[in-house]
């Protein structure tokens, strides 16, 4: 990789990482939320689904901070999560996949839940029938089916996790090696006098990137929607 | 043995069930859409919890509000074949039949793979994915998954419904094959009597959520008191018979039963097999004499044993035509118009000879006659 410089490859290599270890954590819980907001109705549902798209309409400067006030080393959270695991999330790339992890969150939520309305719950009963136990049910029938739901959801995650700027700069700032992500580091070489050559560079980086990730999402989606087939 | 008492409250609706029968063969359960068939089955599958009551199968208590008892549904052991056939897109026809089989408790009675493919013939689709079936093979599959689970009973709620009438009877075949191939009692939902008449042994009427009368197929639907719940246009007297004799010169069969012998087209079914006559009362006319030189060969004499009502069961008006029971050693029934009954003045007792236009036959086959079923309450 010659043609890359160091801190290129370091971006490169941060801004993967941090949007790996997002969608590790939100995913599975985004499940969990669309399963919630599609299965059940309880008091409150309002509340929680406003909450969940908070950060798709706050000004992502807002969530930073935000995360900045509870999980910095003085927050509430972030306080008691550096007395008791002496782990500390402002300023590290652990913050900076909290933050990503955040807002993307909704976008996950939104695209797993529409997946799994579409699944058709007397399929499910037929399988209960047939005498499978509900966790079986949820493995075999549901989770197959809400599949192509997931992966969207995830792409569509890990997209927002590589784009994201605000709130992580606002959270963990710009540290290179630590939290110099390819927006963050293409933001900070636009404010050095002399700086657009690295500036363009990091613009044709992101764009292969993306098209990459693009050209990779399309054969998934294919080949699960060929595994599935059309709605019986 | 099944015992049924339960309650629902589903809306307006009230569904109060009570009756208990013998399983043998199919029970049928009938009555028109939004009577409650399907939340009755749905309540012994466990998709519906009954407010109240109790469910009990060969001395299996599935459900018994008093006692807190409400076996899960997949402890149940009960196969259900849908509507709609509810095959699991993503999986092929192989792993669709095996997502029941592979589940059923070991030691469980094992219902043989290759005879069920056998019989209902779906050995040639098994690579293949759902959506590629058609509407008649995909209902073929769906029973077969649902018998290969190995259940206690099989329920199955209008499989042909959503089938045009050409796949219907390109299905019925299959039904049949399975009563009297695997020894799974069926119970078995419809609106449609015709299918009823062909598959059933017993018959539980529904009307309105609540249970209106249960016995043998032949008797509620000869029924006068029913007519209103079992159909007007196509009712009818359905006879058991036993094929006698073949007359190959002529292309007819010999069928007798208590009252004689009917002589139909040839039936194509081996002497000395039970088979099931159905007349419609339509088709049916009365004389006072003997009629002679009439082409009509079945005529049969008897004593008329009941008149129907002369008022419209709905509106209270004098229908233009009225429903005779003529006993001609199994009762008959007989459509005639009101006109003739006042010129022929006809009362119960008196002696008829019944001219039967045509005959259907509805069953070829030896299924169990239902013993022992009683309602209740």
């Amino acid at each position: 990789m010659d043609f890359l410089t160091p801190i290129e490859i370091e971006a490169i290599r941060l801004s993967l990482k941090i949007s790996f270890w997002a969608m590790l954590w939100s995913l599975p819980l985004a499940l969990g939320t669309a399963w919630v907001l599609a299965r059940y109705s309880f008091p409150g549902k309002f509340l929680l689904d406003g909450i969940i798209h908070l950060p798709l309409v706050l000004p992502p400067v807002v969530i930073g901070y935000v995360l900045l006030v509870l999980m910095g080393r003085q927050g509430v959270i972030g306080g008691f999560l550096y007395d008791t695991f002496a782990v500390s999330l402002a300023f590290s790339w652990r913050g900076a996949a909290v933050a990503a992890g955040i807002m993307a969150f909704p976008l996950i939520v939104r695209a797993i839940r529409l997946s799994l309305e579409a699944v058709d719950q007397r399929l499910e009963a037929a399988a209960r029938t047939l005498g499978a136990k509900p966790i079986s049910v949820f493995l075999t029938i549901t989770l197959p089916l809400t599949m192509p739901g997931i992966i969207a959801g995830a792409i569509l995650g890990f997209a927002r996790c590589l784009g994201e700027f605000g709130a992580t700069i606002t959270f963990v700032s710009n540290i290179p090696g630590e939290t110099q992500t390819l927006p963050i580091a293409l933001y900070g070489f636009s404010q050095v006098p002399g700086g657009e050559e690295a500036a363009f560079r990091i613009v044709v980086i992101s764009i292969v990137i993306a098209l990459l990730a693009l050209a990779g999402s399309e054969i998934l989606a294919r080949r699960m929607q060929a595994r599935i087939g059309g709605v019986s | 043995m099944i015992a049924i008492d339960v309650q629902k409250q589903l809306g307006d609706f009230t569904i109060l069930a009570r009756f208990q029968s013998q399983v043998r063969g199919i029970v049928a359960l009938f009555g028109q859409s939004g009577s409650g068939k399907t939340s009755i089955i749905n309540m012994l599958a466990g998709l519906l919890e009954p407010d109240s009551g109790r469910i009990e199968i060969d001395g299996r208590v599935l459900f018994d509000s008093e006692k807190g008892i409400n076996i899960k549904i997949e402890d149940r052991r009960i196969g259900y074949v849908f509507q709609e056939s509810r095959l699991f897109p993503h999986f092929s026809v192989r792993s669709n039949l095996n997502y029941g089989r592979k589940r059923a408790p070991a030691g469980s009675r094992e219902i043989d793979f290759d005879q069920v493919i056998d019989v209902l013939g779906i050995g040639h689709l098994l690579d293949q994915k759902p959506q590629t079936l058609s509407g008649g093979e995909k209902q073929r599959v769906a029973l077969g998954r649902a018998l290969l689970a190995n259940p206690d009973i099989l329920l199955m709620d209008e499989p042909l419904a959503s089938l045009d009438v050409a796949r219907k009877s390109e299905i019925l075949p299959f039904f049949e094959m399975v009563r009297d191939s695997f020894d799974v009692p069926i119970i078995y939902v419809s609106h449609a009597i015709d299918e009823i008449i062909r598959l059933a042994d017993t018959l539980v009427l529904l009307d309105n959520g609540k249970i209106a009368a249960v016995g043998p197929v032949e008797e509620l639907t000869s029924r006068l008191d029913l007519r209103r719940l079992t159909g007007r246009y196509d009712a009818g007297s359905v006879i058991p018979a036993t094929v006698e004799a073949h007359d190959e010169e002529y292309g007819l069969t010999n069928l007798s039963f208590t009252g004689g012998v009917l002589r139909v087209p040839r039936v194509k079914a081996l002497k000395g097999a039970s088979v099931r006559v159905r007349i419609r009362a339509r088709d049916v006319s009365l004389a006072l004499q003997k009629p002679e030189g009439i082409s009509q060969i079945n005529i049969l004499q008897g004593k008329i044993s009941e008149i129907g009502s002369p008022r419209n069961e709905h509106d209270g008006s004098p229908p233009h035509d009225i429903d005779i029971c003529v006993d001609i050693g199994v009762p008959l029934w007989v459509r005639i118009t009101r006109w003739s009954l006042d010129q022929m003045e006809l009362s119960e007792g008196k002696e008829v000879y019944a001219l039967i236009k045509s005959t259907s036959i509805d069953r070829q086959s030896l299924g169990q006659q239902a013993q022992n079923m009683e309602k209740i309450g």
